[in-house]
């Protein structure tokens, strides 16, 4: 008999008041005895809904059901059969909006908690399974995969899986992409991150480090080279700026800056080479999870007074409903109907002093069919600062696409690539997550990683027929 | 990791060192630049490539021992290894279709000025470098200079050399003498590159400036080294780092390139400490 509580179990946390001045993990994670607990909650249903809301298919109640059995390492198994990164998906998938949103037990009470049973298990394994990894028979085809984030990662497991001799290059000193430089290790601790990508070395995966494709050498090198498969996943790092007077202050960060400061280089510990500022009143300009990790952050590293400045209302931001709670719980300030017009800086030190903001109002839906925020007249005020953080998005970096002939890309710089098999314009070349999508969800990027890896697949098998 | 396999020292505080890095040297070009951790723990820093061997795959670094990590670098042997050495970053110098140019270098920015230098004497332009150090015992690459150039001038600040002056006095000279110069390259510190700017923009002479910003990934990941270029925000590590010395606000940069100054000088005092107490045992 299925345990019948409409709430999930709950997931022990850190105290808020605690946590806002520490990097370690929020979340604490289920107990054994949680997760059977929560695992029982599951209906077993025949057409498994929760499965066509999963960018890549976890086998949901097959796994969930061993873990009621108590069988942790099994459910593992059953998950890593279609994702390569469990320990981070858990974490930091959106599930409200996916899996979790097509449960049936949602809609009298919440939902199974399938992200943290994910968790659970990747953890349990992680610190418990004890069996070698094997290298999958060699196929004898070479392939390379640019860029070692989530989309990356996933398309060189499967592919690895299948037999390939995969080598991943990273422009960066660390695989892992956004999983290393932006998610703070609050959210997703990079001892995790880093296990993951062993157990793809341990499958025989090479990765090539401080290696920038597009000066090092081109798709087409690549290709000379011997590989006969390319997936570009190079995501979007641009970031994109306010273009507002003052923008060029000290103290002026684009998120991804002061993300890959902290996070990357570990400036949130004292003694690191890397230096940041440590802030005591700061803005954060923009409302995804990306600002509400710099602002979370920016507390940690001491800040007093932490703003999220957003143009739209609450209900308008597009950070997960969690991590908004988590925010605001930590004491961070929401500035809502709030748009940036001016950075105030002093004269002498050139250090921001202020944030001049004007309010909005929200008038008819736009094009992106959210509401358009419209200045109130006479609402400017000041808001008394010593950094501002950006966070208004990011776009795909131009070197692949200005060095890569044939590559087509669309007018925000992303390549173009169909949606099922991330073919791109120029043959043998796939590419996927946020290189083709802008800036979006590590998710989406595995599940485009997925896809390429089986058209990668049957490209080269038929063209070796 | 990515071995020293050449150590030398040019000055009191200027070291030049050969690294094993064949994928950075294979497409290297004068203008790029490089980033590179001594160690696991450490920063990363931009540096520009001096030289390069692609048979060999060796590329050439010359640091000046300003801070904690470059002096933490100078520490390092032949044979030792930086943990990472990333590269070739930047755009290349566009140096095609220039005939006669004059560049100018200052202190370090001669190493950087040198192969530009090297390059466009190859291709058989008429070249005046003009170097310039502060006294004659810093003096560095004064053969190489001599062998890149159809002129030379190495002017310093104290005269100590016999030539005293600085670089924009040089210039300005070559200039009213009725040089007629494709362009100006100017390399160095950025108040000598605004100078320098400021110099030719009277004569009209395309300046080429490279900006020194500072940097993180330098991959155009974070826009910590963006500058404002006639107006409009550009990120000197993709956009860059060689600029239109007429149109870069070099006001703006020399603010934002102070902007660590008080965390550089503790991080620095603190590598001091260390090494003393290293010294001490």
């Amino acid at each position: 008999m299925a345990n019948m509580n409409p709430k999930k179990c709950p997931m022990p946390e850190q105290d808020p008041n605690v946590r806002n001045k520490n990097f370690e993990e929020v979340a604490l994670g289920y107990t054994p005895e949680m997760a059977i607990e929560e695992a029982q909650r599951c209906l077993n249903c025949k057409h498994k809904p929760c499965v066509a809301g999963c960018p890549v298919g976890v086998k949901i109640p097959e796994f969930i059901a061993l873990v009621a059995e108590g069988k942790f390492i099994e459910a593992a198994a059953k998950i890593k059969e279609t994702s390569a990164l469990p320990a981070v998906c858990g974490r930091v998938c959106p599930q409200e909006s996916q899996c979790e949103s097509k449960c049936v037990r949602g809609i009298k009470g919440e939902p199974v908690a399938i992200g943290r049973l994910e968790r659970f298990v990747a953890d349990y394994a992680m610190a418990n399974d004890t069996t070698e990894i094997t290298v999958p028979e060699q196929n004898g085809h070479k392939v390379a995969v640019v860029g070692a984030g989530p989309a990356g990662l996933t398309c060189a497991g499967d592919l690895a899986r299948l037999g390939y001799k995969v080598t991943v290059f990273e422009v960066l000193h660390t695989a892992g992409g956004v999983l290393m430089y932006g998610i703070p290790e609050f959210r997703l601790p990079k001892a995790i991150v880093q296990k993951e990508i062993d157990n793809l070395k341990a499958m025989g995966v090479e990765f090539i480090l401080n290696f920038v494709v597009g000066r090092s050498e081109t798709i087409d090198d690549l290709f000379a080279d011997g590989y006969e498969a390319i997936f570009v996943g190079s995501g979007a790092g641009l970031p994109s700026f306010m273009n507002v007077p003052g923008e060029n202050y000290n103290g002026v960060y684009s998120a991804n800056e002061y993300l890959t400061r902290v996070n990357l280089m570990k400036a949130y510990k004292e003694d690191s080479a890397t230096p940041i500022l440590r802030a005591k009143r700061v803005a954060v300009v923009g409302g995804g999870n990306v600002a509400m990790d710099a602002a979370r952050s920016a507390k940690r590293m001491g800040a007093e007074e932490v703003y999220i400045v957003y143009r739209r209302g609450e209900s308008e931001l597009p950070a997960r409903l969690e991590e908004i709670h988590h925010a605001k719980e930590e004491g961070i300030i929401f500035k809502f109907l709030t748009a940036p017009l001016e950075v105030l800086g002093d004269e002498e030190t050139y250090m921001v002093k202020g944030l001049k903001c004007q309010q909005m109002e929200l008038g008819e839906p736009d094009a992106s069919g959210r509401r358009r925020p419209i200045p109130v007249e006479g609402s400017e005020f000041v808001l008394d600062l010593d950094a501002v953080i950006v966070s208004i998005g990011t776009s795909p970096n131009p070197l692949i696409r200005s060095t890569t002939p044939g590559l087509e890309t669309n007018k925000r710089g992303c390549i173009v690539a169909d949606e099922e098999t991330g073919l791109t314009s120029k043959e043998g070349v796939f590419a996927g997550g946020d290189a083709v999508t802008g800036a979006a969800t590590v998710i989406l990027a595995m599940g485009a990683g997925k896809k390429a890896a089986a058209a990668m697949h049957e490209y080269i098998q038929n063209k070796n027929k | 990791m990515y071995q020293i396999v050449k150590k030398k020292t040019l000055n009191s505080n200027t070291k030049l060192m050969v690294i094993d890095a064949p994928f950075v040297a294979k497409k290297a070009q004068p203008g790029q630049f490089i980033i590179l951790r001594v160690d696991e723990e450490g920063e990363r820093i931009p540096l520009t490539i001096a030289e390069y061997d692609r048979e060999k795959g060796h590329v050439t670094i010359i640091f000046q021992e300003v801070g904690a990590t470059t002096k933490k670098l100078g520490l390092l042997n032949e044979g030792d290894c930086l943990n990472d050495f990333v590269g070739p970053l930047g755009v290349a110098s566009h140096l095609e279709g220039l005939k006669k140019v004059a560049v100018v270098g200052g202190g370090l920015g001669c190493a950087i000025a040198y192969p530009q230098a090297k390059a466009l004497h190859e291709m058989g332009a008429e070249v005046d470098l003009i170097a310039g150090f502060r006294n004659k015992d810093i003096i560095i690459l004064e053969d190489e200079m001599k062998a890149a150039s159809t002129n030379l001038y190495v002017m310093t600040d104290d005269g100590s050399n016999g030539h005293k002056g600085f670089v924009t006095d040089a210039l300005k000279k070559l200039i009213e003498d009725g040089n007629q110069y494709d362009a100006v390259i100017a390399i160095g510190p950025m108040i000598m590159m605004k100078f320098v700017s400021e110099v030719t923009r009277p004569y009209g002479i395309k300046t080429i400036v490279s900006m020194n910003a500072t940097m993180v990934d330098g991959t155009g990941m974070c826009g910590c080294c963006r500058l404002t270029v006639n107006g409009e925000t550009k990120f000197a590590c993709v956009d860059g780092p060689d600029f239109d010395g007429h149109q870069v606000d070099f006001d703006e940069s020399m603010r934002r390139s102070a902007m660590y100054k008080a965390q550089e000088k503790e991080a620095t005092e603190h590598h001091e400490c260390n090494l003393h107490k290293m010294e001490v045992k």
